[in-house]
Formats: structure tokens, C-alpha cells, sequence
């Protein structure tokens, strides 16, 4: 088995009295593609923020290649330029045009040289059929455009992982596709990832494994086969059932 | 053609005197502005926090300016507090005073609310790309603030300059006052004056406003 990469261990995570993640632990192995599955509400968002040190926790730990990830930590800022995060509503920067959004932090943050890091824009930005957007502003995309610009943005900081939360949710039904192409494309290039989704179809094709979360708590960790053919517990039957349509 | 008395501006240095008042209530405004700005950024900024105490005064500040009219806060300083504490105060110097009390308390609002405005998102993303806080602020959250602020308090500035035309009720000679005087003068030479001075002193105002708030119509545009 490949090297662990992220290690989740007893993770619990509270807002006041109440109980979001409850003794959540998971190992990611590199190259590996984890989709998080489960019906709204249940801690899936939560778990991704907690990843990315975006909420404190309150009990267990969470480390990248054995460093701890603290959201109050020194070297936390560092820990997350290894963290490639895609959220579900368009957060591009709307000031910046699309090639400086994705310039930002690889040459502020990370301090590379810009002609370096324009390369590599360009290149990425070819690949997801956007080169011809680099001058433009979030305002002029399409919202597919945007979620296909924000994973560039990703890239382009060379994560060691790449966390999806929803990234099709907010989307027009024919803008999905084009987002998902692009990430099951990073699947086959072996990239790490964790993917939140809603689209079953897909997450069977990405997925090395299934995590299905109900209130806080992973009740099933499987191989995609497994899980949609043969689901083990109860809660998961029921939900994969909302999928499914039958005439009574 | 209606004689509109337009020939008295012609006369002696009348222009000049309209352009020097004009001159005044634009000083007056300028320096109001040019305090009100700062003060107001470092408010607006500061009543973002979370201190309730700071947020409490703020509101009975901010209330307060708000409610009263310009010319009863002008009469209040210019002659109510002369007499009550007994200092010597100038026309111009209460008016100044006024000015950027109030421009203080519009443009605090003003930063307050383009602050507040800036989704939560927009931290979180730069966050999650790395960003300590100062970058965040430098890069991603003072830029937005700017665009949002810059139109809107540039029409305050254009307020703030037409809003001198109060002054010359605590005796501050402005462009409005030389306008009075000027016709006032010339009652018995030129009884149709009044149209044609006043008329002037409305494409002064015109002149001094209009390219600012063309400015922010630009902005507005251009920022969108
Ligand atoms: N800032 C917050 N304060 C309190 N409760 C929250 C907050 N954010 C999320 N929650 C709660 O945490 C639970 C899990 O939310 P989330 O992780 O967003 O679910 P999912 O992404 O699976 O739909 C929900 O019940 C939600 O109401
Ligand atoms: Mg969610």
C-alpha cells in the first residue's frame, strides 16, 4: 500500500453542545481518491473545513504526512498551501481577473517567479479549456467556467491533496459535466483527493474508496462496488435509495 | 431678451469676489474632507470589532449627527458653545469643526458597511490558498473595501462641498454671502440682479461638483 498522507484520528468537532463529527478516523493513502457521501446535514462540509484548519476541533487529531494540523498552529499558513481546497459556491476573487486569481498565492505566498507560475497557468488553463479566459473577470464566467477556474487555482500551488466539497452543487445541470471531466482527469493522473458530491454516478467512476457519514459518525468505509451494490448498514440503504426512481 | 443682470458681474471685481467665496467654502469643505476621511476609516474599521462598549458610544455618535440638521449643529457650536464655555471661536473654524464631525460619522458608516459586505468566503478561500491575515487583508479584503467605499464616498465629499452653502449663517463669508452682498449692493443699479448672480453661483457649485461626481460614476462603472 502506498504511504499514508492523511491521517484523521478520533476527530470530534462541536459547535457548543452540539456534536457535528463525532470520533471520526480516516487514513488517506497517497494517490488515493476518498468520496464522502451522506445526506445534507450529516458533517460532510465540516469535515472538509476541519481538514483545512477553516474550524477548530475539539477533540483527536489530524495530521498531513505526520505534521499536525492546528488551526492556531505556526505553521499552519504552510499546511494549507499543501491543501488544495474547492469549495461549493464560487469563490474566486472578484476584483482579480482570472489569471491573477490564480497567481496570487504561488507568487505572494509561496514566492515563486510569476513568469514560472504564468507558464503553468497557461498550461493548466489550456487543459481545462479556459486559456482564452486568463484576461477575463469572475463576473464574465459561467458558473462551470468559475469551479473549473478555482481547481486551476488549486493546482497551481501544488497541493499534496485536493479537498472537493460540492464543487457541481450549485451548478446548471449542463455545467456539471464539464466540472466533473476535469476532476476525474486528476484521478488518473493519481492526485490525492477527497470529494464531497452528490452525484452518485460519478463518485462510482472516481472513487478508490466510499466513506458514508450519517449524523457525525462513518458508518461505512468501502470499496465503490461494494458500497453501492451492497450497502451494510441500514442508513445507507435508505439513502442510496433516494437515488433510485420506480414507478409504485 | 429679459435683462438677468448678468452686466453687475462685471462690474468692480464682483467675479472675483463670487470666485474667492467660492474659494472659502471650498477650503472649509477640503480640510473637513481631508479629516473626515481618516477619521472615518479608523472608526469604521474600528466599531467592526467586537468591543460593545466602543459599538455603544458609536451608535449614540452616529445617531446623534445623524438626526440633527447641519445648520442646528452649525448654531449649536458657533453659538452655543461660545457662550457656554466662553472660547473664541471663529466662523470658519466652527465650520470646519461641524463638517468633519459629521463627514466623520457618514464616511465611519460608509466603511462599516463596504467591511461588512465582504462575503465570508472571500477570507475563507484566501485562507485555504495559504494567505496569513495580513495578506488576506492586503490583497484580497482592503482591495474589495476600496471599490465598494470609493463611489460612495466620493458622493458624500459632493454633499459635504454643497452643504457649505450653511455657513454663511454664522457669518463665514462665502460664495452664497458674496452672492447677497453683491446684490444687495447693486438693489438701486440693477434691480434684476438676483437672477443672473445666483445663477452664477449655481454653475460654481455646478463646476466644483459635477467632474467629482462624474468621477465616481466612472468608478462605479468601472468596479462593478
Ligand atoms: N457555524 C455553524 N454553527 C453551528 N452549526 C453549524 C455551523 N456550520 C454547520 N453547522 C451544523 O453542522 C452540521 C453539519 O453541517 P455540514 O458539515 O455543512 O453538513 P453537510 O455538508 O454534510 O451538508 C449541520 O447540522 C449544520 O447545521
Ligand atoms: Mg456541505
Amino acid at each position: 500500500m502506498a504511504e499514508e498522507l492523511l491521517t484523521i484520528d478520533h476527530l470530534t468537532k462541536q459547535y457548543g453542545e452540539n456534536v457535528i463529527l463525532n470520533d471520526v478516523s480516516l487514513t488517506v493513502h497517497k494517490g488515493e481518491v476518498v468520496v464522502v457521501v451522506g445526506s445534507s446535514g450529516c458533517g460532510k462540509s465540516t469535515l472538509l473545513r476541519c481538514i483545512n484548519a477553516l474550524e477548530s476541533i475539539q477533540g483527536g487529531e489530524i495530521c498531513l504526512q505526520g505534521e499536525k494540523i492546528e488551526q492556531e498552529g505556526k505553521n499552519i499558513t504552510a499546511l494549507r498551501q499543501k491543501i488544495g481546497m474547492v469549495f461549493q459556491c464560487y469563490e474566486l476573487f472578484p476584483h482579480l481577473t482570472v489569471l491573477n486569481n490564480i497567481l496570487l498565492a504561488p507568487v505572494k505566498v509561496q514566492k515563486r517567479r510569476e513568469e514560472e507560475v504564468k507558464a503553468e497557468a497557461f498550461e493548466l488553463l489550456k487543459r481545462v479549456g479556459l486559456e482564452d479566459k486568463a484576461d477575463s473577470y469572475p463576473r464574465q464566467l459561467s458558473g462551470g467556467q468559475k469551479q473549473r477556474i478555482a481547481i486551476v487555482r488549486a493546482l497551481c500551488m501544488h497541493p499534496d491533496i485536493l479537498l472537493f466539497d460540492e464543487v457541481t452543487a450549485a451548478l446548471d445541470p449542463e455545467m456539471v459535466r464539464e466540472v466533473l471531466d476535469v476532476i476525474l482527469e486528476l484521478a488518473e493522473q493519481g492526485r490525492t483527493m477527497i470529494i464531497v458530491t452528490h452525484e452518485m454516478q460519478f463518485a462510482k467512476a472516481v472513487a478508490d474508496r466510499i466513506i458514508f457519514i450519517d449524523d457525525g459518525k462513518i458508518i461505512e468505509n468501502s470499496k465503490p462496488e461494494q458500497f453501492f451494490s451492497h450497502p451494510e448498514t441500514e442508513r445507507a440503504k435508505q439513502f442510496l435509495n433516494m437515488f433510485e426512481y420506480k414507478r409504485k | 431678451m429679459p435683462d438677468l443682470g448678468i452686466e453687475v458681474l462685471l462690474k468692480g471685481n464682483n467675479l472675483m469676489r463670487l470666485l474667492a467665496g467660492l474659494g472659502v467654502a471650498l477650503k472649509i469643505s477640503l480640510i473637513a474632507i481631508g479629516l473626515s476621511i481618516p477619521l472615518g476609516i479608523l472608526i469604521g474599521m474600528l466599531v467592526n470589532g467586537k468591543n460593545p462598549i466602543i459599538k455603544g458610544i458609536y451608535r449614540v455618535y452616529l445617531e446623534f449627527i445623524r438626526i440633527m440638521p447641519q445648520l442646528v449643529l452649525l448654531f449649536l457650536v458657533y453659538f452655543g458653545t461660545t457662550r457656554a464655555f466662553g472660547w473664541d471661536l471663529s466662523g470658519e473654524t466652527a465650520s470646519v469643526f461641524v463638517f468633519t464631525l459629521w463627514g466623520t460619522a457618514e464616511m465611519s458608516d460608509l466603511v462599516r458597511g463596504a467591511l461588512i459586505s465582504i462575503p465570508k468566503h472571500q477570507y475563507e478561500s484566501s485562507a485555504a490558498l495559504g494567505l496569513n491575515r495580513s495578506q488576506t487583508y492586503f490583497y484580497v479584503i482592503i482591495p474589495q473595501t476600496v471599490r465598494r467605499l470609493l463611489p460612495l464616498s466620493i458622493n458624500l465629499i459632493t454633499r459635504m462641498i454643497k452643504t457649505t452653502s450653511l455657513i454663511l449663517m454664522i457669518g463665514v463669508v462665502e460664495v452664497l454671502k458674496v452672492a447677497q452682498q453683491i446684490i444687495e449692493a447693486n438693489r438701486m443699479s440693477s434691480p434684476n440682479a438676483a437672477f443672473g448672480i445666483y445663477l452664477t453661483v449655481f454653475f460654481l457649485y455646478f463646476i466644483a461638483c459635477w467632474p467629482i461626481s462624474r468621477l465616481a460614476a466612472y468608478l462605479e462603472k468601472k468596479w462593478r
